[in-house]
């Protein structure tokens, strides 16, 4: 694995670029805004990892992504512009639900693992039969070259036997088996982003360590730009190039791995840090928790979403605005803390 | 150290098995704890880290009597009372010791009924036991729900109306309400977002000072485990494979199971990226044949570890299950 990040040329366009992007969810019980004013950028040949707690809308960002967000959610503003091979540019946000155009995208430029490996594959299906699908739905090719190609594919996601595999069903492979079909079938069109949705938190620790490698041998191998979401601190600081870290749905911290374990910026990504035991560290003292908890998606604070649980609130600044993405050394973060303008004011 | 409060020798949970019907074959059927011996001290607690199958969960449930145990022992020390033997206690017996003995679950939202309400679920033990009721029940009640960090106006809600980490001190405020000596907890934090797991740490921590209670903590996560553990056992296919003081453990591991795990936990700390294990995929036979069951996927077997069992033997503080612990 790559100890030093490669470096990136900051006038290469990213392959796909999020700005304000929002995805609400029109429930009975009122709007949950899970994705509010989201700007990302996504660059080919690096992992990004989208670290966060559940509920703070990690998920529903990748799936806005894909235009797979289920009703009552829907992308009500902002853009997601992917730039594709051919020079290309969709605004995927934009694009009709259904479209020719989309799904031409969706699992052949972009294709997405989910955590539950049993749930995502079709049960009654051979996992040959899975794979070869998205082969030909994507390409012109005759069934028995699918078929090569698949058991191609299963040997190199380190399926043992892979010829016989191809003619099993998903209940006759282990968690970690069925995870590596998954990752076999996503990439099967060779996709230029892979979205791995907590790809591993289902699975024991041995089976983990060796589908974490397997995605960032596989990243390098296809020149794929990955986009990891996790809650696990560990995972991020095994794979991450870059972490945007969330939080009610909205990105509080950008930084690239190094920056964001040895500097934390915001006041949550270092509680986060903080509260977590970690091996070889533990004194058997009190962990410093974040206090409270995530307050309810349909009571939103006003102002910084954090404050109710920050240490460092500062009344009168935090709850009147919301703080935007500003520069810090290594990254940005959206903290009155590291916004001059407004402290000095 | 203290004495012991549960003592369990050569305990052996076997499903299945048998003949089926008078035409059927006898199978083996499936030996989920093999042959576990150990002893948690009064105060401490003891940690079982297992990885999903290694039969941690059904130990539990055993030391509980929840299972019916094929064969061991299970002996149970309340302070100041003669000790119980679990095995083959009849139930009137059993609902006596499980005042004392007491068990909290993984899932906070499927272990709560979710059609009573708190002082119900909370005080249901106190009902049963101790007859309680009305303004005393409440009282109660009230007081467990404030140990707990919740408060007392709580006492007439349902479980919906609560996070997943409040849902979770209900759980706790439940398995206290009886004043128990031993509490199992099966995963108790594992469903938790890490902010709130570690409140629910701490929280653990606290009532432990503060009610004398003895934890038998069963987890997966090894870096939990580390943090509130005093000693730990590793579990594979139902056997212990080591088990010594947390420090030891974490700091020397002997067996080449507790290693191979230890190495395969992300380290939070990006410039502390290396090559994990290598170990192989767990094969699916069952526990117990023949050899040691670690053999198929250990990179140190010979045929002396795939023919005969390891005993355990004691090696650098530790109480280890293989033929070559000190040597590898």
């Amino acid at each position: 694995m790559p100890q030093i990040p490669m470096q990136t040329d900051p006038t290469e366009q990213p392959m796909i670029q999020i700005r304000g992007l929002r995805t609400h969810f029109f429930t009975d019980d009122g709007l949950v805004k899970a994705v509010e004013g989201v700007d990302l950028d996504i660059r080919a040949n690096r992992t990004l990892c989208l670290l966060g707690e559940s509920g703070c809308g990690k998920s529903i960002l990748a799936r806005s992504i894909l235009r797979i967000v289920d009703a009552p959610g829907r992308i009500t503003g902002g853009s997601i512009l992917y730039h594709a091979a051919d020079g290309r540019t969709v605004d995927l946000a934009a694009a009709r639900p259904g479209s020719r155009q989309l799904r031409s995208i969706r699992g052949s430029d972009i294709s997405m693992i989910f955590q539950e490996p049993m749930s995502s594959l079709g049960p009654i299906q051979k996992i040959g039969r899975q794979i070869t699908e998205t082969i030909r739905l994507h390409r012109q090719v005759t069934k028995a070259e699918a078929k090569e190609e698949a058991i191609d594919m299963l040997a190199r996601v380190g399926i043992p036997r892979p010829a016989e595999r191809f003619e099993a069903y998903p209940f006759e492979l282990s968690g970690g088996m069925r995870q590596r079909a998954m990752i076999a079938m996503a990439l099967s069109c060779q996709p230029r982003l892979l979205i791995a949705d907590e790809p591993t938190t289902a699975l024991d620790v041995t089976t983990q360590a060796q589908i974490l490698d397997l995605i960032a041998e596989l990243k390098d191998e296809f020149q794929m730009a990955v986009m990891l979401i996790t809650h696990d601190l560990g995972v991020v600081a095994e794979v991450a190039d870059d972490v945007a870290v969330m939080y009610m749905g909205k990105i509080v911290e950008k930084s690239d791995v190094f920056g964001l374990f040895e500097t934390p910026s915001h006041p949550y990504t270092r509680a986060l840090l903080n509260s977590v035991p970690r091996i070889g560290m533990t004194t058997h003292e009190r962990l410093p928790a974040i206090r409270g908890m995530v307050p309810h998606p349909l009571a939103r604070p006003s102002g910084c979403t954090f404050r109710t649980r920050c240490d460092h609130v500062m009344p009168g600044i935090c709850d009147r605005r919301e703080p935007r993405l500003k520069p810090v050394p290594g990254g940005e973060v959206a903290c009155f803390l590291h916004d001059k303008e407004t402290t000095d004011v | 150290m203290s004495e012991a409060i549960l003592q369990v020798r050569d305990l052996t949970m076997t499903f299945g098995g048998g003949k089926r019907g008078p035409l059927s074959k006898r199978t083996a059927g499936f030996v989920a704890v093999d042959d576990v011996s150990f002893d948690v001290r009064r105060g401490e607690t003891f940690g079982i880290v297992g990885e999903s199958g290694s039969g941690k969960t059904t130990l539990g449930r055993c030391i509980l009597r929840v299972l019916d145990p094929s064969a061991g022992s299970i002996r149970f020390h309340p302070q100041s009372e003669t000790p119980v033997e679990l095995v083959g206690a009849p139930t009137a017996q059993l609902r006596k010791v499980w005042r004392k003995l007491r068990m909290v679950f993984q899932d906070p939202q499927a272990s709560l009924n979710p059609r009573l309400r708190v002082i119900d679920i909370v005080g249901q033990a106190l009902q049963k036991s101790e007859g309680l009721k009305g303004k005393a029940l409440a009282d109660r009640v009230g007081t467990l729900l404030e140990n707990v960090g919740l408060r007392r106006e709580f006492l007439h809600r349902y479980p919906n109306a609560f996070s997943g980490g409040q849902r979770q001190r209900l759980g706790i405020a439940r398995a206290l309400s009886t004043g128990p000596e031993l509490v199992v907890a099966d995963e108790a934090v594992s469903a938790l977002d890490v902010s709130i797991q570690a409140q629910t740490l701490n929280l653990l921590q606290d009532l432990q000072e503060e009610f004398s209670l003895t934890f038998l903590f069963i987890a997966h996560d090894l870096a939990v485990v580390e943090h509130i553990c005093d000693r730990v056992a590793v579990m594979y296919r139902g056997q212990f494979v080591e088990v010594a003081d947390t420090d030891t453990l974490f700091r020397a591991p002997q067996h080449p199971y507790t290693r191979a795990l230890l190495q395969a936990v992300p380290v939070a700390d990006p410039r502390a990226r290396r090559k994990r294990s290598d170990l192989s995929e767990p094969v699916d036979i069952g526990a117990g044949s023949g050899g040691c069951n670690f053999a198929p996927r250990c990179p140190h077997a010979t045929d002396l570890c795939r023919a005969t069992r390891p005993p355990t033997r004691t090696v650098a503080g530790a109480d280890v299950r293989c033929h070559f612990a000190g040597d590898i």
